[in-house]
């Protein structure tokens, strides 16, 4: 009776245990696969941006300079939300940064996020001093965009081009081990 | 032999990783630098004529500037090209515009297109097609806008700065350097430029397809 009673008390605790890992699982998935399209917009001047460009957490991080009005840039878009799928939960985030001009965020931004059903992570840089910032991404760095960062915590290589999927995917595949 | 297969991947490891360094980063601009004399041009104007730098006698140099119809960039900059042109091209700095995408992956770009906005805009300047895109590369513009300020000596039209037109493209009135005019400014009082490059964001130009 004694014994059998402890292994109900153990069998609860394991139900508990598991039960809490089940919940705060989900909570994390739930949180890694929210949608660009079902969030607010983040918008933020370089400051707020830093943050994104020197993440030293061991992921490797895909960041995109693009805008709406950037037919190259609109274009190579779905490869990087292709890259984004293909690569969810391998250590891989894909950070979409958009330089739309703030007045367009509502009547251009947003809607083109929506209707895009963009997944991959979208924020706004408004931030007019480019000549501050645009050194700070990278010095080699012209202003010209479609650009593209990929760092993997001190390694970053930049890209002043246009990618098709598969030239993304093989830079990318510098940084995986 | 266990060692030579272990040299034989550390090798090849070393191959891998220094491959990996090597390839795939695409040279953007490998243009004019600073203090670099720029080649004239002949680039058809807008008005059907053929202009080059060296039909400007009695210019003391060069505001050129690489814009477009279609960039966001390059049309909120269009009134402060006009005011720039306006101020500097009696002190001899004209303002001399080339459009350098390709018109077909940008047909509003296209030659009618530039005819019809110099005039909606009421440009001062020549407006400038580099049709076979052969100039933009020798000065290494990667996008729209994008400046070149020549100075002209004995030895040619040298190249005193190269980037932006001001500090805020959002803004006129909130601008706090305005890039050209001191450059500029600086070239006629014959002092040194402060800021001889600046960066801001812009169109990438387009390239045709063929090349």
């Amino acid at each position: 009776m004694h014994i059998n009673l402890i292994i109900f008390r153990d069998m609860k605790f394991k139900i508990l245990f598991i039960a809490f890992f089940l919940i705060v699982g989900c909570k994390n998935a739930s949180k890694n696969e929210t949608n660009a399209y079902e969030n607010d917009l983040e918008i933020y001047n370089f400051d707020g941006i830093e943050k994104f460009l020197e993440t030293k957490d061991g992921n490797i991080y895909v960041v995109n300079f693009w805008a709406t009005w950037c037919a190259p840039c609109v274009k190579e878009l779905p490869y990087f939300e292709k890259l984004y799928e293909n690569y969810k939960g391998k250590q891989v985030e894909v950070i979409l940064i958009s330089l739309d001009f703030p007045h367009m965020y509502d009547s251009k931004l947003k809607p083109f996020i929506k209707e895009n059903k963009l997944k991959a992570k979208v924020i706004a840089l408004d931030d007019p001093d480019m000549n501050t910032w645009i050194p700070k991404v990278n010095t080699t760095w012209s202003g010209s965009i479609p650009a593209t960062l990929i760092y993997k915590n001190d390694k970053k290589r930049f890209f002043e081009q246009s990618f098709t999927y598969s030239e993304l995917e093989t830079a990318l595949t510098q940084f995986l081990n | 032999m266990k060692k030579t297969i272990k040299l034989i991947l550390a090798v090849s490891v070393v191959v891998l990783v220094l491959s990996a360094f090597t390839t795939s980063n695409i040279a953007t601009g490998d243009g004019y630098q600073i203090g670099a004399i720029a080649e004239d041009f002949s680039l058809k104007n807008i008005d059907g004529n053929m202009v080059s730098l060296s039909d400007y006698k009695d210019a003391k140099g060069f505001i050129i500037t690489f814009t477009c119809n279609t960039c966001p960039y390059a049309v909120l900059y269009e009134d402060r090209i006009i005011a720039l042109d306006k101020k500097y091209a009696p002190k001899g700095y004209p303002v001399i515009a080339i459009m350098p995408n390709d018109t077909n992956i940008k047909p509003d770009d296209g030659f009618e297109a530039m005819k019809q906005r110099a005039k909606e805009k009421g440009f001062t300047f020549p407006y400038l097609i580099d049709k076979n895109q052969t100039v933009f590369p020798k000065y290494g513009a990667t996008k729209t806008p994008h400046i070149y300020i020549l100075e002209k000596t004995n030895k040619g039209n040298v190249v005193k700065y190269i980037g932006a037109i001001d500090d805020n493209y959002k803004d006129a009135n909130a601008v706090k350097t305005k890039y050209v005019e001191q450059a500029v400014d600086a070239l006629l009082a014959g002092n040194e430029i402060k800021d001889k490059e600046t960066k801001a964001i812009g169109c990438s130009i387009k390239v045709a397809k063929t090349k």
